[in-house]
């Protein structure tokens, strides 16, 4: 008995050290070692992740996942995606079954300070806005005095409606529903005046009524909710290499290197070209690769520009302005600190 | 006056029969049906009214909706929005389509997709051998369905080194059983130090070629379905399809394969371990039963899928379709259990009796005597476990595994195909497919029924 149970403890202990054993080696080794990057996305949001009619999965936080594959592996196909729902997401991360999370996911402060997790960058500024009928004849959200708003029950959407009125002293209305689905169905039914949701929900939303131009996107953001990717605290190496791999895209773009001119650019005599590029310097030692590591991103996924157009932007049916993600020459908040 | 009256008496005696006349309107013909069946009574004529009601309203809708305004042809969003085509539009069929490959396959990429359909073919082969009566070679089917078809279907979907060897680690071991049959058949002395002497005698008196007709059946085919997958290995390469990328249809009816094939055996076992005399056996399957009952399935999954990678260190954790697809077996088969538990208990003690006076142990008893009679009283009872599985099997979608309701909801997110009746045939079309899979499930069983229980016609 007393062997069985020494046996049993034994085994255990083995088991923990061998779990233990496995955390100490880094993330990129580990993704190194397994050939492919494991990357938890979200199960279906326009724009941001969505298998295509081949089951490829496209999006601008798919993006991310493949500029990372990218940069370690020269090979943008070597990602597993793992479409992960809101509930599973984090525990996910922390197991060690994703290696990083790209899937819209709001950096707050408890999330990133209580989950032993770390919000790395911010690849989306999004905010909650307001869609309301052309005919009302409302082109502010500070017009919506008395209006009843349809909205999702038990959402931050809620409470920040609560918020912006109560500061801008309006009377509004708020009928909530239970689901995305039937708050949409409500507001195309003409049962409220205007509904309100994450801005780049709303303009995916538009897309499926009878008359989408009949309806406008109020320009006001009433909330903050910086999406980005989260890895898990305990590698630094991992956590640079995850927050490089988006300031490589936007410096790209700020620089003008789009995949297209890329192995041009690698002959540009611009110094901030040629340290981005790997030409000059050795910056990606540091994270654990080689020099030519942003060009690899660039070449085979594009600068964050171009990923922003194709999958949210002008070239896909969403068209959403660049607006608060423009580069910070633009007037917008992406900002990328220098490479050198 | 008598006379008269005799004379005048119209005596009438008919010489030749009455043309037959058809039943009255009262009591047959269609009118008659209408009458007994749709207005017996208050009650029948108020319940068929409104039925008519609602078919005569809401008909026409569908089937214009669904029919005559659908939209069949197309290659994005423009062809289903009414304001492009200039007229009302209703099913967008073309979405549909246009995602069909993607509702079958899921992510599986699109050059290996072969394979899938190689897998199709083989479970479509191996349930008509099956399911059809008459079919030849039933225990060569059964063997086929239960033992080759999972073990190519690993091979063929997974791929990748690891198949690979097994694939031929297979291949050696049948060769290998093949030679000692070819030995025994033509020295089938060297099988008489364990195999009864009238077994060898039966054995003796064949040629050579036709002695162990049965296993070198099996062995045969065996080898031929590994060779078949190993040229293909050779000639085309399986390389490794990881099971995230698996989805679809596939994923539905892997899910649903594999809970109806491990659900029904175990659920046998465990009914037989809660109706055993020895208390530790009974005690282990009361648990079991009692605890996979008490919960719902999706707490399952979540354990699977959220907490076990918690407690395991990565490298050990099980896939994670696998661990949904076991969670899903045993579920099943806890069900499973109870309802043939039912079926036992409604076979009366003579059976046992007499099944014991003939000098049959317990599993000869069980095998041969009571299963078959307790498993033809709980037809429906399974097939009704099946059916709920089958349709269990979209739980899974909240572990973040892709079959095939989740890749419907998945397109629909798709601005590709956002349109305002891209939801409707969506979902039209998943409740089109389910319904066809239980419909079918339900009348195969039916039928089964009918040929079971016809010693019991009178």
């Amino acid at each position: 008995m007393n062997r069985t149970v020494t046996a049993v403890v034994a085994t255990g202990l083995m088991l923990c050290t061998a779990g233990a054993a496995q955390a100490q080696t880094t993330t990129l080794a580990q993704v190194k070692n397994r050939g492919q990057l494991n990357c938890g996305v979200s199960p279906g949001l326009a724009g941001f992740g969505v298998p295509d009619a081949q089951g490829k999965w496209t999006g601008l936080d798919v993006d991310l996942c493949r500029a990372i594959a990218a940069a370690i592996f020269n090979d943008p196909s070597k990602v597993k995606y793992v479409p992960l729902s809101s509930k599973d997401r984090f525990t996910a991360l922390q197991a060690g079954e994703v290696d990083l999370l790209s899937r819209t996911s709001t950096w707050t402060m408890s999330r990133d300070t209580a989950l032993g997790l770390s919000f790395s960058t911010v690849n989306y500024y999004d905010g909650q806005a307001f869609m309301v009928r052309k005919k009302l004849g409302v082109d502010s959200a500070l017009k919506l005095g008395g209006a009843s708003i349809c909205t999702q029950q038990g959402t931050t959407t809620e409470l920040n409606l609560a918020d912006f009125f109560r500061i801008n002293n309006i009377k509004y209305e708020v009928v909530a529903f239970n689901t995305g689905d039937e708050t949409i169905k409500a507001y195309e039914a003409g049962r409220c005046d205007a509904f309100s949701d994450d801005s780049s929900a709303l303009y995916a939303q538009r897309l499926k009524f009878e008359a989408p131009d009949e309806h406008i996107v109020l320009p006001e953001i009433i909330s903050k909710e910086p999406l980005g990717p989260v890895v898990r605290s305990s590698d630094t190496q991992w956590f640079n290499l995850v927050k490089w791999s988006h300031f490589a895209m936007l410096n790209a773009e700020e620089l003008g290197i789009t995949k297209a001119n890329a192995d041009e650019q690698v002959k540009s005599t611009n110094p901030e070209v040629r340290r981005l590029l790997g030409v000059e310097g050795k910056f990606g030692e540091a994270i654990g690769l080689s020099a030519d590591w942003a060009y690899r991103i660039v070449k085979q996924v594009g600068n964050y520009g171009e990923s922003f157009e194709a999958n949210v932007g002008s070239g896909s049916i969403l068209k959403i302005a660049r607006g608060k993600n423009a580069l910070w020459t633009k007037g917008g908040l992406q900002y990328a600190p220098p490479v050198r | 006056m008598t006379d008269a009256t005799t004379e005048n008496a119209a005596f009438f005696v008919r010489r030749e029969t009455l043309p037959q006349e058809a039943a009255p309107l009262s009591v047959a013909g269609p009118l008659a049906w209408v009458r007994a069946n749709l207005f017996s009574g208050p009650v029948n004529t108020i319940l068929t009214l409104v039925c008519a009601y609602i078919v005569v309203t809401s008909l026409p809708e569908i089937i214009r909706f669904y029919f005559l305004d659908a939209v069949w042809t197309g290659s994005n969003r423009d062809a289903c929005l009414a304001e492009k085509v200039g007229r009302p539009v209703g099913a967008c069929w073309a979405y549909v389509a246009d995602r069909f490959q993607y509702f079958v396959y899921g992510s599986y990429p699109v050059t290996q997709r072969w394979r899938v359909n190689i897998v199709f073919a083989m479970f479509a082969l191996g349930v008509v051998w099956l399911l059809w009566n008459n079919a030849p070679l039933k225990k060569l089917g059964a063997f086929f369905f239960f033992v080759l078809l999972p073990i190519s279907a690993y091979i063929l979907l997974l791929g990748g080194p690891g198949a690979q060897n097994l694939l031929r680690y297979l291949i050696i071991a049948t060769v290998a059983l093949a030679g000692v049959y070819m030995v025994l058949s033509f020295a089938p002395s060297l099988l008489g130090f364990y195999t009864g002497a009238a077994q060898l005698a039966v054995e003796h008196e064949l040629p050579p070629w036709k002695r162990f007709y049965r296993p070198k059946r099996l062995i045969l085919m065996a080898l031929v379905a590994f060779g078949l997958i190993a040229i293909l290995d050779q000639s085309i390469g399986l390389p490794r399809v990881d099971t995230g990328l698996w989805g679809g249809m596939t994923v539905t009816f892997l899910i649903a394969a594999v809970g109806i094939v491990f659900s029904l055996p175990l659920g046998v076992v465990l009914a037989l371990g809660r109706r055993s005399r020895l208390p530790i056996i009974q005690l282990l399957s009361v648990i079991f039963i009692e605890f996979v009952r008490g919960v719902p399935l999706i707490t399952v999954l979540f354990m699977a899928n959220t907490m076990l990678p918690l407690f395991v260190p990565q490298e050990w954790s099980p896939d994670r379709l696998l661990r949904p697809l076991v969670g899903v077996a045993l579920f099943a088969a806890a069900y499973m259990a109870e309802v043939i538990r039912g079926g036992l208990q409604a076979i009366p003690k003579g059976q046992y009796e007499g099944a014991m006076s003939l000098g049959l142990g317990y599993w000869n008893m069980m095998r041969l005597i009571i299963l078959p009679q307790a498993l033809r009283i709980v037809i429906p009872g399974i097939v009704n476990t099946f059916i709920g599985l089958f349709k269990d099997t979209t739980l899974v979608t909240i572990v973040g595994i892709f079959d095939f309701l989740r890749t419907i909801e998945a397109t629909l997110v798709d601005p590709t195909w956002a349109t305002p009746t891209t939801r409707a045939t969506g979902y039209a079309f998943a409740a089109i497919f389910y319904f066809l899979c239980c419909w079918g499930m339900s009348r195969y069983s039916i039928s089964v029924e009918r040929r079971l229980a016809a010693g019991q016609r009178r």
